[in-house]
């Protein structure tokens, strides 16, 4: 049977063979839910299933890439299900025109997904109360849910979630089920664990990398060494004759040897000779921030957003600030080198690696292979880390074009080196920032950005609440690619914009925290054209860490540094506190104020919100990609550097603002205020101002 | 190819291998012990790291062949149950995101403690060199510490 529960998703229920019952539900149109799209019994396309003995598992739809999905949302449906976490088994889902949207990114899932799941746990939970109101000719409302049983009070009865689901599974589907009141939520917003963290501690097979398939060859890929490079002539006779090597395949653009094991592919790699030819031009990254000052000196007068008259305002300006930023390109360096298993043969696909977009990858292996999507399965298992790099899904689609030409299931292994080489990088950017200030006011702010691909885009809470404002954005063409990197646009524009905004306050003397809220109140009381925040949702964040840090009273021989932004939906403010040990700053301790409405699970919102803090100060402090004649110089993580234990804060504290709003993003948005408050904070104790990232590059 | 003994987890293994293969790719293409992590390659994120007479290495930096009858223990072998003191303190503090380089992290910590089983937090920031991307590391740090302490009490 099937029920419309909202005109945005339908509920179903089933039994399944051996008795229990299947719950599921799917974000379709009303039209093709009514044309019949049928779960079966065989698959495990459903949120919840109950078996006759008593085992209840939930999926989780989205992919895990350490952003803790895997736990957070089969925990919204076990709440409203009120069943003993405890006892209850995770599995990640397959690729499923059920499940909605797959994706993992722009900080969405738990956005996206909050309502739907507590819909589907409170269903089930409905129905299984009515079925046990039933069997004891009870009403349902004397009848209670808890921990996997139903329970009559006055009788004492009791039955479990196993004895009920398959006579629940034959009752109607409850249209608008009762959700519970937040403030009796038993999980939600309480601290759990991963539900992976056995198998990870113990080093169980959970990822990509892992797979191993009857008959699967080991598998690298020569891909160009530098962009505007491409393949020539390829002499494999070498390569043939290394043990363990069984086929060489020419592709389009690179060379694929298959192998028994990963090394006598990479072996086997190193023995092809391969005449790359120049066919573009040969990029560097001194060029490029060449050509991006070149475009800010001469200017646009294409505005972006261009409020007040900001050449009318300057004209009354005691001084005049114009300083110009500089943003690295970025690689993504997630710990897992991208990897894929592919078997396709016979006209049918079967893919199972990592992957950020699993819909994307059987959208463009059905075009690339001419299979009809019906024939390609796609399984995604927990992935080391994605930040925005398998939003791409080149991985996958090359790995089924080397199976499909090959025959033979295989399984793509890309080194770190083909990983920093091949990426869809960060791009590069370059800000200018002029502000006009009278001796105790700020008159205008003038944002100007230049990156590598389609240019810049964005503003900061200045937007909306300054008379005078103008920004604009150019881009500057690349054959180096481009891409999505955590809090793609904030990652970058929030350490010009919160850096220049402490300018500001130390040329007017204000207290950084006081000035921001005077933006908030102004945005909020008398906003100047479109404001894309809520202001009160600022200030929420930006008092409370003050209070947490107790801004105004710095410790000694320790200098802080204020910054705030926000992105997905999320708002964060941040004192950083860092310590000069031998001339260099190291960050001892962060102090985090988050409004991301509620918190589903505290242990891993905390979590995300530190590793993002982590991040930040890595990538504003260590590592930047170059390019010289098309190719990447830190070519490993000897040259391009990541944050280290003894740089990592000792103490990152870490406070969410109360809230029953419907969740909000939390995978990124605290990562972009992190460089700028560390900037700000070595501002306070040296005097010298960091335009220009990573940070150790002024330091040596 | 060279069919060598190896000591793995307090078992003899056999492999029939190229003696240049690194012990990584040893380790999880010939014995399927897929829990150490390929990373990098050149020994600089510690996702590959194993115990080798009880001593923290690089699994992706040696050949087997320098194994010889030394003995290797993986973090399959780090307890019998999941149940070293480091492992349980992961789990109690919810340490891991993706979870990748927890078990190089595990072992690189877990022969740490060996010989500095009461460390303060610099001993760890010097001793403990392995990349996690998440930044897990304030939560490494707590782990570290809980397990000693744990440790200390038996």
């Amino acid at each position: 049977m099937e029920s419309k529960i909202s005109r945005r998703f339908f509920l179903k229920a089933s039994s399944i063979a051996g008795g229990g019952m299947l719950l599921s539900f799917s974000l379709l149109s009303q039209d093709a839910a009514a044309q019949g799209v049928e779960d079966t019994e065989a698959t495990i396309n459903s949120y919840i299933k109950i078996t006759g003995d008593g085992k209840i598992i939930l999926m989780a739809p989205n992919p895990e890439i350490g952003q803790g999905v895997k736990t957070s949302l089969p925990l919204i449906i076990a709440e409203e299900l009120c069943v003993d976490w405890k006892k209850i088994e995770v599995e990640l889902a397959p690729l499923d025109s059920k499940y909605g949207s797959q994706r993992a990114g722009g900080s969405g899932a738990i956005r996206s997904r909050f309502a739907p799941l507590r819909t589907v746990g409170a269903a089930a939970r409905e129905m299984l109360i009515a079925a046990a109101a039933q069997t004891w000719n009870v009403l349902t409302s004397e009848c209670t849910a808890e921990d996997g049983t139903v329970t009559h009070k006055a009788s004492g009865k009791k039955l479990t979630y196993g004895e009920l689901a398959t006579k629940a599974a034959t009752l109607a589907v409850p249209e608008n089920p009762t959700l519970k009141d937040p403030k009796d939520f038993k999980y939600i917003g309480t601290r759990i664990g991963d539900v992976d963290a056995d198998k990870i501690a113990t080093g169980k097979p959970l990822y990509g990398i892992d797979t191993r398939k009857e008959g699967m060859l080991f598998t690298m890929v020569a891909r160009p060494p530098a962009y505007g490079k491409t393949l020539g002539s390829v002499d494999d006779s070498a390569a043939l004759k290394v043990d363990g090597v069984k086929k060489v395949i020419k592709l389009e653009n690179s060379v694929a040897v298959l192998a028994t094991s990963t090394w006598a592919a990479k072996k086997g790699r190193d023995a092809l000779v391969i005449k790359w030819e120049t066919i573009d031009k040969l990029e560097n990254t001194s060029e490029h921030f060449a050509g991006f000052k070149e475009l800010l000196d001469k200017g646009t007068t294409s505005y972006s957003r261009n409020d007040g008259d900001v050449d009318a305002a300057k004209q009354n300006a005691a001084k005049i600030l114009d300083v110009t930023y500089e943003i690295p390109t970025l690689s993504h360096g997630q710990m897992e080198p991208l990897n894929f298993y592919a078997d396709v043969r016979d006209g049918k696909a079967d893919l199972y690696g990592p992957t950020q977009v699993p819909e994307r990858v059987k959208k463009d292996v059905a075009q690339q292979l001419n299979i009809p999507e019906d024939n390609i399965t796609i399984g995604v298992p927990r992935q080391g880390g994605g930040f925005g790099r398998k939003l791409m899904d080149d991985s996958a689609v090359e790995a089924a074009i080397i199976s499909a030409k090959a025959k033979s299931p295989v399984q793509v292994q890309w080194t770190r080196e083909d990983d920093m080489q091949n990426d869809f990088y960060r791009p590069s950017k370059m800000y200018r920032y002029r502000a006009a200030l009278s001796t105790d006011k700020l008159l205008t702010w003038h944002q100007s950005g230049v990156a590598i691909g389609r240019g810049v885009r964005g503003d900061s809470y200045v937007a909306g609440a300054l008379e005078n404002y103008r920004s604009d954005g150019q881009g500057y063409s690349s054959n180096t690619p481009t891409g999505w990197w955590r809090a793609p646009g904030a990652n970058s524009l929030a350490f010009p914009a919160e850096s220049f905004m402490d300018e500001v306050c130390i040329e007017l003397k204000k207290d950084p925290v006081a000035f921001r809220l005077e933006f908030f109140e102004k945005a909020k009381k008398e906003p100047i054209g479109k404001i894309n925040y809520d202001p009160d949702k600022y200030i929420s964040v930006v008092k409370l860490v003050s209070e947490m840090a107790n801004w105004g009273t710095t410790p000694p021989d320790v200098y802080r540094g204020f910054a705030t932004w926000y992105s997905f939906g999320s708002y964060a403010a941040q004192v950083v506190e860092i310590k000069m040990i031998d001339d260099k700053p190291r960050v001892v301790k962060v102090f985090c104020a988050v409004n991301c409405g509620t918190v589903i699970n505290l242990s891993g919102a905390e979590n995300q919100v530190q590793g993002a803090i982590v991040d930040g100060i890595c990538h504003a402090m260590f590592p930047k990609v170059t390019f010289v004649d098309g190719a990447v110089v830190e070519t490993n993580f000897d040259k391009y550097k990541f944050l280290r234990m003894k740089d990592a804060p000792l103490d990152i504290e870490v406070k969410f603002v109360e809230s029953n709003d419907a969740p909000t993003g939390l995978g990124e948005p605290a990562l972009p205020p992190v460089a700028a408050a560390i900037a700000n904070a070595i501002y306070a104790a040296t005097g010298k101002r960091i335009r220009s990232m990573p940070i150790a590059d002024h330091l040596s | 190819m060279a069919v060598l003994k190896l000591n793995i987890n307090g078992e003899q293994r056999e492999v029939d291998v190229d003696p240049t293969t690194p012990l990584l790719w040893v380790l999880r293409d010939h014995l399927n012990l897929v829990g150490t992590k390929y990373g990098c390659g050149i020994g600089q994120c510690g996702a590959c790291t194993v115990h080798f007479n009880g001593n923290p290495i690089r699994s992706c930096s040696i050949p087997v062949s320098a194994i010889a009858d030394n003995q290797i223990v993986t973090i399959e072998g780090l307890s019998e149950n999941g149940d070293h003191p480091l492992q349980l303190a992961w789990k109690e503090l919810d340490v891991s995101q993706c979870g990748y380089c927890q078990a190089g992290q595990l072992m690189a910590a877990a022969a740490f403690l060996e010989i500095n089983p009461n460390p303060t937090d610099d001993d760890i920031d010097t001793s403990i060199t392995n990349i996690c991307r998440c930044g897990t590391h304030v939560r490494i740090r707590k782990a570290i510490h809980l397990a000693a302490n744990n440790s200390n009490v038996k």
